[in-house]
């Protein structure tokens, strides 16, 4: 395990992780890609890549990690009706970034049966369709920790990314027109903290630090799961997309798709692969004659939603907390 | 819990049987995976549904819901005859070696003394043979046919791995596993931990399945050591504390009984509580009752309590029945006898057996206050909310108060956790609107009576008009001053018993714990047990040092345990005759040729010396009981008793209904269904996205799991029409319900015998008050009877049947 006290992005793998000072990062120098902006400046510095580990053999489903998420990103996931699963909402939605999803599974090869949980939500791939696929300049950032960032407010909701994700994650908000998906808590990461996620798992099935010693902890899950007789366990971290910053430990490795349907051999659709010439002309014609750092600047001023009911929340703070007379100093 | 939480990552082997740890205690679950991930340990899992826990297990056997003592019993009798016993535990550190009266005997599934029109027994020959000298008496060599363990091994006999496959529907492979399994821990270097919870609880006979694992963790020696133990899961954050502090209708605060009639004063009261030892040289510590007692009373009534008015028992109140459990009360109610009721933190329209009769019991009240949070169902009752609540309301003459209270995030004070920690909080949120703190409710309840009874007399005024209440503000007593009479102090100096010129406590000073209580009135304390928690060390439940010395997962300086800070009970146990821990490895405590010392706060004298006293000081025989003489209502032995509303007939006799001696009111004894017209077995449970019916009122656990659903088999599916997502109705002879379908490979039908039972798999945590689409929950369905020792209803196991509605539920 790193522990490096010059930490450039904090560390989760062991329990009660404390807050760790760290300097503020993840700024307009820490990217390292962004869509259709092909001629960005090269970066000031490379961050540690760093990782989030699911390790579906310690997940017991309890959908903590939901509840945080939304807790965390203050999103509002519909009640929906239940439709004879477990899974809830039905599906990744544009206020629900992460979701359970549960498949049962009658082994074949040990006559026993499994119940499947997988923690679905974006993979932050070291080679991220959904950046490549983008027409937006700036909207899809990648930082050189490697997570990829949607910048809502660059986002044109044209919904290339969903096509571009070869994991069907990004969801396109029927309300504010934005592409919405996992940051992975860059906003958390960036001042030390692990993602909501990881911090709110139970089991610590969800664990984030430096990739490297991510793997490391995946290596000796792998080790476990195999004297339990997994004989095919292991790590998921597809070479198709160069890798993920979020990598799960299966005990099935060599049969992904049992977890709810996880690609065996993810890639980035041809299709998009091919528009990239494509994406940089509409970009510039986009832009028009501003220069690219200007785009860059405007990254970070996150997506400004307010719900109804956080204006009713500011409406009676205001009509509660009028200072009286001679207070005003206190 | 015997053990903790945090002890849990010790074993090698957790058995999840009567619980669904994962699915409803997530966070404690973490240290199963810390004992997984760190120790190599393994994890079974045995219910009748494949859970969440189960999903995570590295065995998992079906099993029929309320068939749990067969296969406990089952498991026992494997372990006899494959000679997984660890013999110098169970010979010296359980009642093994006991003789028992020749007059005990089992036949035809009931032991001697049953009286079928008292429904109860005559316990009188459940007992051992006392000799002339006062004490029972004992054959070490185990060679006497009248031991307890003769008497055990021929008990068990009959629950052979094909008996178990009959009766509980578990393949018998997956039983013979399991068996052999737990069967490795009996070796003194490998131990198993049990966690259960409501699972076990929540039958006619919930106290018999609890004691039949504790039985097979004794007779495999894990009992008080590192990663063993008999772990209840607590269904609430402070359902330990509350009875802890004797919220029983039976009990006083630190587990001490209310008197009942007969017991007309106090020396006849402290009669049947002498606790003598029943074998030479043993601590029995009960023996110190009455400084316990008295203490409490003191706490009570101050000055009024006095030697010579016997301590003011005659304030008591005296019990006319054994208990005036919930069940009770509601049938009371229902019956027109009870007219007031206060419901405080609890929402029994939903949580309580068949809503029919809760609904209409609530009707005939003149008056319900609710104290609650939350707007809860129960304080709605009267309201129509269409098929959710179909009342009405006209007819409904219940004056309703609803007293919105704080809760834990609004208050100060200590919740007890599973593993009796008590655990300071301090407040984190300011009360919202009108929301009021319980104490300040009570408060002023309490002072608007006193000054009614001082005003105006009444028949017996002297109890209220004398309750100590010394509180800096008497409007609301704080949760320190509180918390500070429970721990007690010294009314007088308080001097060393072996020293009297040794002044122990100060007069008005805390007492240290509750070796300084007296019995001469020289000593207060509302809860013994947790004496040593507020000490004059200060509040020693807000201490947050968490270092473990060696790792071994005391925590000796996290809060504060009850009792005396101990963490694992009974931990003389993890010693060997000689004082030496069973296993090196996993040392606690051991006798240094002096005195007990090691990690945890010993549980035996400090100076009693290994081959002397026994490890378990609460029982006048300083051993633990594999057969339980006539402490319980229906058998010193578990024997197998079917639900009340069952498939099958009772294998040892088809006679039997239910637990031969639980309590039934007559006109709910009519509303049992039989599989005639009822054939499937339903059980009820929990889901992790909520906490039972706080979290519908949450948007986001609301979105997590918005509407109420039934698991069925694909099978049962199939047999019935049912598909996917569908809409049925599932109805009991009490109530009838319509849900969502959840049509799963968990749920599988169970071959019992020639019998194939389907379960049905029903959550609570719906209603029709919060945010969560409006739903049923299982009680609308579930029987009116309760375990026949603490009446705990029999949530688990009832039959009901089921088929697709007709036309969608429109919510």
């Amino acid at each position: 395990m790193t522990m490096d006290p010059n930490l450039d992005s904090p560390r989760t793998a062991v329990s009660n992780p404390p807050i760790q000072p760290m300097k503020a990062n993840l700024g307009v120098g820490d990217v390292v890609r962004a869509s259709a902006m092909p001629d960005l400046p090269k970066p000031e510095r490379q961050l540690t890549p760093v990782a989030k580990l699911i390790d579906v053999s310690k997940c017991i489903g309890c959908k903590a990690c939901q509840s945080a998420c939304a807790e965390w990103n203050d999103t509002v996931p519909e009640i929906e009706h239940n439709v004879g699963m477990f899974e809830n909402p039905h599906d990744l939605t544009p206020d629900m970034f992460t979701l359970m999803r549960f498949s049962e599974f009658d082994n074949p090869q040990t006559g026993e049966f499994e119940w499947l949980i997988r923690k679905d939500g974006c993979m932050h791939c070291e080679d991220p369709g959904c950046l490549k696929a983008c027409p937006a300049p700036g909207a899809i950032v990648q930082y050189s920790n490697g997570i990829v960032d949607f910048i809502h407010e660059n986002c044109i909701g044209c919904g290339y990314c969903v096509t571009g994700c070869p994991f069907n994650v990004p969801r396109v908000s029927k309300t504010d027109h934005k592409s919405y998906k996992c940051t992975l808590c860059s906003d958390r990461v960036a001042v030390g903290q692990g993602p909501a996620c990881a911090k709110a798992c139970p089991t610590q099935a969800i664990v984030f630090g430096a990739k490297e010693d991510m793997i490391e902890h995946a290596n000796m899950r792998v080790a476990d799961l195999k004297s339990r007789g997994y004989e095919n366990a292991g790590i998921y971290d597809p070479e198709g997309v160069g890798g993920t910053h979020v990598f799960y430990v299966l005990h099935h490795a060599d049969q992904p798709e049992l977890y709810s349907g996880l690609p065996a051999n993810p890639q980035i659709s041809p299709v998009v692969r091919g528009w990239k010439g494509v994406t940089k002309t509409i970009g510039l014609a986009v832009i028009g004659a501003a220069a690219v750092g200007s785009v860059l600047h405007g990254l970070f001023a996150r997506a400004n939603r307010v719900s109804a009911e956080e204006e009713r929340e500011a409406e009676h703070l205001v009509e509660t907390t009028v200072p009286v007379k001679g207070e005003e100093a206190s | 819990m015997t053990n903790s939480w945090t002890d849990i990552k010790n074993t090698d082997l957790v058995v999840v049987m009567g619980g669904n740890a994962a699915e409803a205690h997530p966070c404690g679950f973490k240290w199963v995976t810390e004992a997984k991930a760190h120790r190599g340990a393994k994890l079974i899992v045995v219910d009748p549904r494949f859970t969440r826990t189960a999903s995570v297990s590295d065995y998992y056997a079906p099993i029929r819901p309320g068939s749990d003592i067969a296969f406990l019993m089952g498991l026992i009798n494997w372990m006899i005859q494959n000679d997984k016993v660890q013999w110098e535990y169970v010979k010296n550190f359980t009642n093994a070696a006991f003789i028992v009266k020749d007059e005990f005997g089992w036949s035809d599934g009931l032991f001697s003394g049953y009286d079928p029109e008292k429904r109860d027994y005559d316990k009188s020959s459940w007992d051992y043979v006392i000799g002339d000298d006062g004490f029972a008496q004992v054959d070490m060599t185990l060679q006497n046919p009248r031991c307890v363990w003769n008497l055990l091994k021929e008990h068990v006999s009959r629950y052979t791995p094909e008996l178990v496959e009959q009766v509980c529907g578990t393949p018998k492979d997956k039983f013979l596993k399991v068996a052999e399994m737990i069967g490795e821990c009996s070796a003194v270097d490998k131990t198993m931990t049990s966690m259960y919870a409501l699972g076990w609880t929540q039958h006619s006979k919930g106290a018999q399945n609890i004691r039949g694992m504790a039985m097979l963790q004794l007779i495999l020696g894990n009992i008080g050591v590192r990663g063993g133990g008999m772990n209840a899961l607590r269904g609430h954050s402070n359902i330990q504390g509350l009875t802890d502090v004797g919220l029983m209708s039976n009990l006083l605060p630190g587990y001490m009984n209310i008197p009942t009639e007969k017991e007309k004063d106090w020396t006849t009261y402290m009669s049947s509580r002498s606790f003598k030892p029943l074998r030479p040289g043993q601590t029995s510590y009960w023996q110190n009752y009455p400084k316990f007692m008295v203490s409490f009373m003191k706490a009570m009534w101050g000055d009024a309590a006095r030697a010579d008015n016997d301590w003011a028992f005659h304030y008591l109140p005296k019990l006319d029945v054994p208990t005036y459990d919930i069940l009770r009360m509601f049938d009371l109610m229902n019956e027109g006898k009870i007219t007031n009721y206060f419901c405080q933190g609890f929402n029994p329209l939903l949580s309580f057996p068949n809503r029919g009769k809760v609904t209409s019991a609530l009707s005939k009240l003149k008056l319900l206050v609710v104290m609650d949070p939350l707007e809860t169902e129960t304080a709605h009752f009267w309201e129509n909310h269409g098929e959710y609540n179909d009342v009405d309301t006209a007819s409904i003459q219940t004056e309703v108060l609803e007293l919105p209270t704080t809760s834990f995030a609004e208050d100060d004070g200590s919740l007890v956790n599973s593993g009796r920690w008590m655990q300071w909080h301090w407040a984190a949120a300011t009360p919202p609107g009108q929301a009021k703190r319980d104490t300040w409710i009570m408060a002023q309840i309490f002072l608007r009576m006193k000054k009614m009874y001082q005003d105006e007399g009444g028949p017996f005024p002297d109890p209220i008009l004398n309750l100590t209440w010394e509180y800096k503000d008497e409007n609301e007593p704080s949760a320190e001053e509180l918390a500070k009479e429970l721990n007690g102090r010294a009314l007088a100096d308080v001097y060393d018993l072996k020293d009297t010129t040794k002044l122990l406590t100060a007069q008005g000073k805390q007492l240290l714990n509750f070796s300084q209580m007296r019995d001469d009135g020289s000593t207060m304390s509302a809860c013994w047990i947790y004496s040593g928690s507020w000490n004059e060390e200060g509040n020693n439940m807000a201490r947050r040092d968490n270092s473990d010395p060696d790792d071994t997962g005391a925590f000796l300086n996290w809060s504060f345990a009850w009792p005396l800070n101990r963490r694992i009970l009974y931990n003389r146990a993890s010693a060997d005759m000689q004082g030496k821990a069973w296993d090196p490895s996993r040392k606690l405590i051991e006798w240094n040729g002096e005195k007990w010392a090691g990690y945890d706060v010993p549980d035996i004298a400090p100076t009693a010396k290994p081959d002397e006293v026994g490890p378990f000081i609460m029982n006048p025989e300083g051993s633990s009981r594999l057969f339980t003489r006539g402490m319980m209502r229906d058998g010193p032995f578990p024997t197998h008793m079917e639900p009340f509303e069952s498939p099958i007939a009772n294998v040892f006799n088809p006679e039997m209904r239910g637990n031969p001696v639980a309590r039934v009111f007559a006109k709910d004894a009519d509303q049992f269904a039989t599989s005639d017209e009822f054939p499937f077995v339903a059980t009820s449970y929990r889901l992790t996205e909520h906490f039972h019916y706080w979290t519908k009122h949450n948007r986001i656990n609301s979105a997590l799991q918005p509407e109420f659903f039934v698991e069925i088999s694909e099978e049962l599916a199939a047999e019935k029409g049912i598909t996917k997502g569908g809409t049925v109705r599932v109805w009991s002879k009490r109530g009838s319900v319509t849900a969502k379908a959840l049509v799963s490979k968990r749920l599988r039908p169970l071959q019992c015998g020639d019998k194939l039972v389907h379960v049905i798999g029903i959550p609570l945590h719906w209603g029709f008050m919060g945010a969560a689409r409006k739903g049923f929950g299982p009680n609308s369905l579930t029987p009116f009877v309760g375990d026949a020792n603490v009446e705990t209803p029999e949530f688990k196991a009832f039959l009901v049947n089921i088929e697709p509605a007709q036309g969608e539920v429109v919510s």
